[in-house]
């Protein structure tokens, strides 16, 4: 077979590397090269290797935000995606009231990351804040200034006020997918109303929850505003995640180093979960 | 097993509406216990309405849903022992096609060992025993049918078994195999079924009987070849038949009726029913199967002229112009193509007399 050869094809693809090169991999190697350098000034730089990537892994107080940051994704992520589901099976099918309801949810999710903070940071305060005063009145020590639980608790509950709408709204799209055929075939061999849920809501919810599930995973895992603004990440270290250790690190103190080796770490924890959760969410189809 | 009664039974979607506007007008309708009946219609005819008041999936907005005598308007559908087959198939996708056929006997509290038994039975007749451990998700679309057929079947109390147009997204060659299929589990169980179809062929493969219905309303219940030969609507002879029944437009005479310069005699019923009647709106109908198409003028056929002809393979339809009229005839695969124009008549036994619509019985029974 003599098929006439042409390199031509190859100005084609070109746009898009020229875009991914700049989107995504020179962006990306920038910092790989930092990891793997000391550099001292433009001309004074040496190749160190793994060395940053050893210090930022053995760094405790990093181990610490790492260990907090995959509790609060965690807690997100229980939290968040079954109250979602559970708003979205009560949330009215048709109608007025359903139109309120979607406009109610997606109110939330229109605030910005840092109004949301303030909001937060105002509300919960005990001398003029409705819900501090109203937790302290009641007699419970609330201050999310001074007691670690007290924050992390306050920046959980912003979370799940900010985004459980979008697990919610994501499942009602889903929800509403489904033909009422199913709902009938259900009535007429007498399934429960669990078995409902488990064998026909939930399977067909499966790839809207899948995409919730990454969406929240990955926001809650890169969470920096909303701390920040509450307790600039107090009070001590209680609530300070990842992203706040590695600003820290970078713009504060300056150490472009081992923060490049840190943002590669980060990003690859990041990749390698979420790809976990994909394919635990996909692979029970093919059998 | 039961006898579906649908006693004076009407239904509106909107009660609101003055005056109410109604999807199934006001109907009595009995489905013999153990039967294969067909609803047939065009779409938007109420039928899949009709089937969804049967099934209690609809509740009717006047009238009774009897089931052996019992009123089961109030019963929701999991209590009335029907089950239904829908048009896009229902199975449970994560459960395997086991756990799918055994899912009703499960809800009612069924003991494992004859869950085990019924199952590998239908299993069988079905043709699922290969996939009985496949996830129902993973199943082509005839295989996902039969088990959302196999759920009811499973089940001993089932009396009736509804189908909603099941066939729609089965693959042609498949379908066939399919209506078989349905037609031995009949032959097997004696299931009242009533099967809801668009399509004339599925309905007469199946049905014992077909209800046809138009504008919510069953216009004509009877055996596939009743409805052919003596469709007691113009609708019915327009319907059935492909192509459907021809009708000519005709005028009071003398002799009877007549169309343009022809004059048709009609029975002693037929005169009878004319007489009583006032209406103008008369028509004569005939299949095109029966019109008769002749080689040479004789003295009882009329000319007309050719437009086209249609060749169906075993058999050609030809279109002919008599007095300004389309006809429809069949020729048999043998006969000879009329060229510009051809001799038709019409015999006597299959032209049938409308009196606004309706069928004027050619004898009459009831004296």
């Amino acid at each position: 077979m003599n098929k006439p050869h042409s390199n031509k094809a190859w100005f084609l693809v070109l746009p898009v590397f020229i875009l991914v090169a700049f989107s995504a991999i020179v962006p990306l190697m920038t910092v790989v090269n930092y990891s793997l350098q000391d550099i001292f000034d433009v001309s004074t730089r040496y190749f160190v290797g793994t060395e940053w990537y050893r210090e930022i892994l053995n760094n405790s107080r990093l181990q610490d935000s790492l260990v907090r940051q995959f509790i609060f994704s965690g807690s997100v992520l229980l939290i968040e995606i079954p109250l979602g589901i559970g708003v979205a099976l009560m949330m009215p099918k048709s109608g007025k009231w359903s139109v309120i309801s979607l406009l109610i949810l997606a109110l939330p999710l229109l605030v910005p990351l840092n109004v949301v903070g303030t909001i937060w940071q105002i509300f919960g305060r005990a001398d003029i804040g409705l819900f501090g005063w109203a937790l302290n009145s009641l007699g419970i020590d609330y201050n999310y200034a001074a007691n670690p639980i007290d924050a992390w608790l306050t920046v959980l509950l912003m979370d799940v006020w900010h985004w459980t709408s979008l697990v919610a709204l994501l499942s009602f799209s889903g929800l509403r997918a489904i033909p009422d055929a199913y709902y009938q075939a259900a009535s007429i061999d007498r399934a429960s109303a669990w078995a409902v849920f488990r064998y026909i809501q939930l399977p067909k919810l499966k790839s809207v929850l899948l995409i919730g599930v990454l969406l929240r995973f990955m926001d809650s895992f890169m969470i920096y505003t909303e701390p920040f603004v509450l307790t600039g990440g107090g009070p001590g270290n209680s609530t300070t995640f990842l992203s706040q250790a590695l600003t820290k690190m970078a713009v504060g103190q300056f150490d472009i180093g081992p923060a490049g080796a840190f943002s590669i770490i980060y990003f690859l924890i990041i990749l390698l979960v979420s790809w976990l959760f994909y394919t635990a969410m996909t692979h029970s189809d093919n059998k | 097993m039961a006898e579906i009664h649908l006693k004076s039974l009407a239904h509106s979607y909107d009660t609101s509406a003055n005056p109410p506007e109604y999807a199934i007008r006001q109907m009595d309708h009995i489905w013999h216990d153990g039967g294969a009946f067909a609803l047939l219609g065009p779409s938007g005819c109420g039928k899949s309405t009709l089937l969804n008041i049967i099934s209690g999936l609809l509740k009717p907005s006047e009238g009774d849903v009897l089931f052996d005598g019992v009123r089961v308007n109030e019963i929701p559908p999991q209590d009335r022992n029907i089950a239904q087959v829908f048009q896009f198939p229902v199975v449970y996708d994560t459960m395997s096609v086991f756990d799918n056929l055994a899912f009703p006997l499960r809800n009612m509290g069924t003991g494992a060992a004859k869950i085990n038994s019924k199952v590998t039975e239908i299993a069988e007749i079905l043709e699922l025993t290969d996939v009985l451990s496949k996830k129902a998700a993973n199943l082509t679309a005839d295989e996902k049918q039969k088990v959302s057929m196999g759920r009811g079947l499973v089940r001993d109390d089932v009396s009736a078994i509804l189908f909603d147009e099941p066939l729609t997204v089965i693959d042609p060659q498949l379908k066939w195999k399919l209506r078989r299929k349905l037609k031995q589990i009949h032959e097997k169980f004696k299931t009242t079924m009533v099967y809801v179809t668009h399509d004339q062929l599925e309905a007469s493969t199946f049905a014992d009987k077909i209800a046809l219905m138009y504008g919510g309303q069953v216009v004509q219940f009877g055996t596939p070849r009743e409805l052919f030969e003596q469709p007691n609507h113009t609708f019915v002879g327009y319907f059935i038949g492909s192509p459907g029944m021809n009708f000519l437009e005709v005028k009071r005479c003398k002799e009877g009726v007549c169309f343009d310069n022809i004059a048709f005699p009609l029975s002693d019923a037929e005169k009878k029913a004319l007489q009583h009647s006032t209406s103008n709106n008369l028509k004569l109908g005939i299949r095109p199967e029966f019109v008769h198409v002749w080689d040479k003028p004789n003295s009882q056929a009329h000319e007309a002229s050719v437009e086209f002809v249609e060749d169906l393979g075993t058999y050609k339809i030809v279109t002919l112009t008599l007095a300004g009229v389309s006809i429809k005839a069949r020729l048999q695969e043998d006969q000879k193509v009329p060229h510009k124009s051809t001799f038709i008549s019409f015999p006597e036994q299959w032209l049938m007399l409308y009196i606004d619509e309706f069928l004027v019985e050619k004898e009459n029974n009831h004296e």
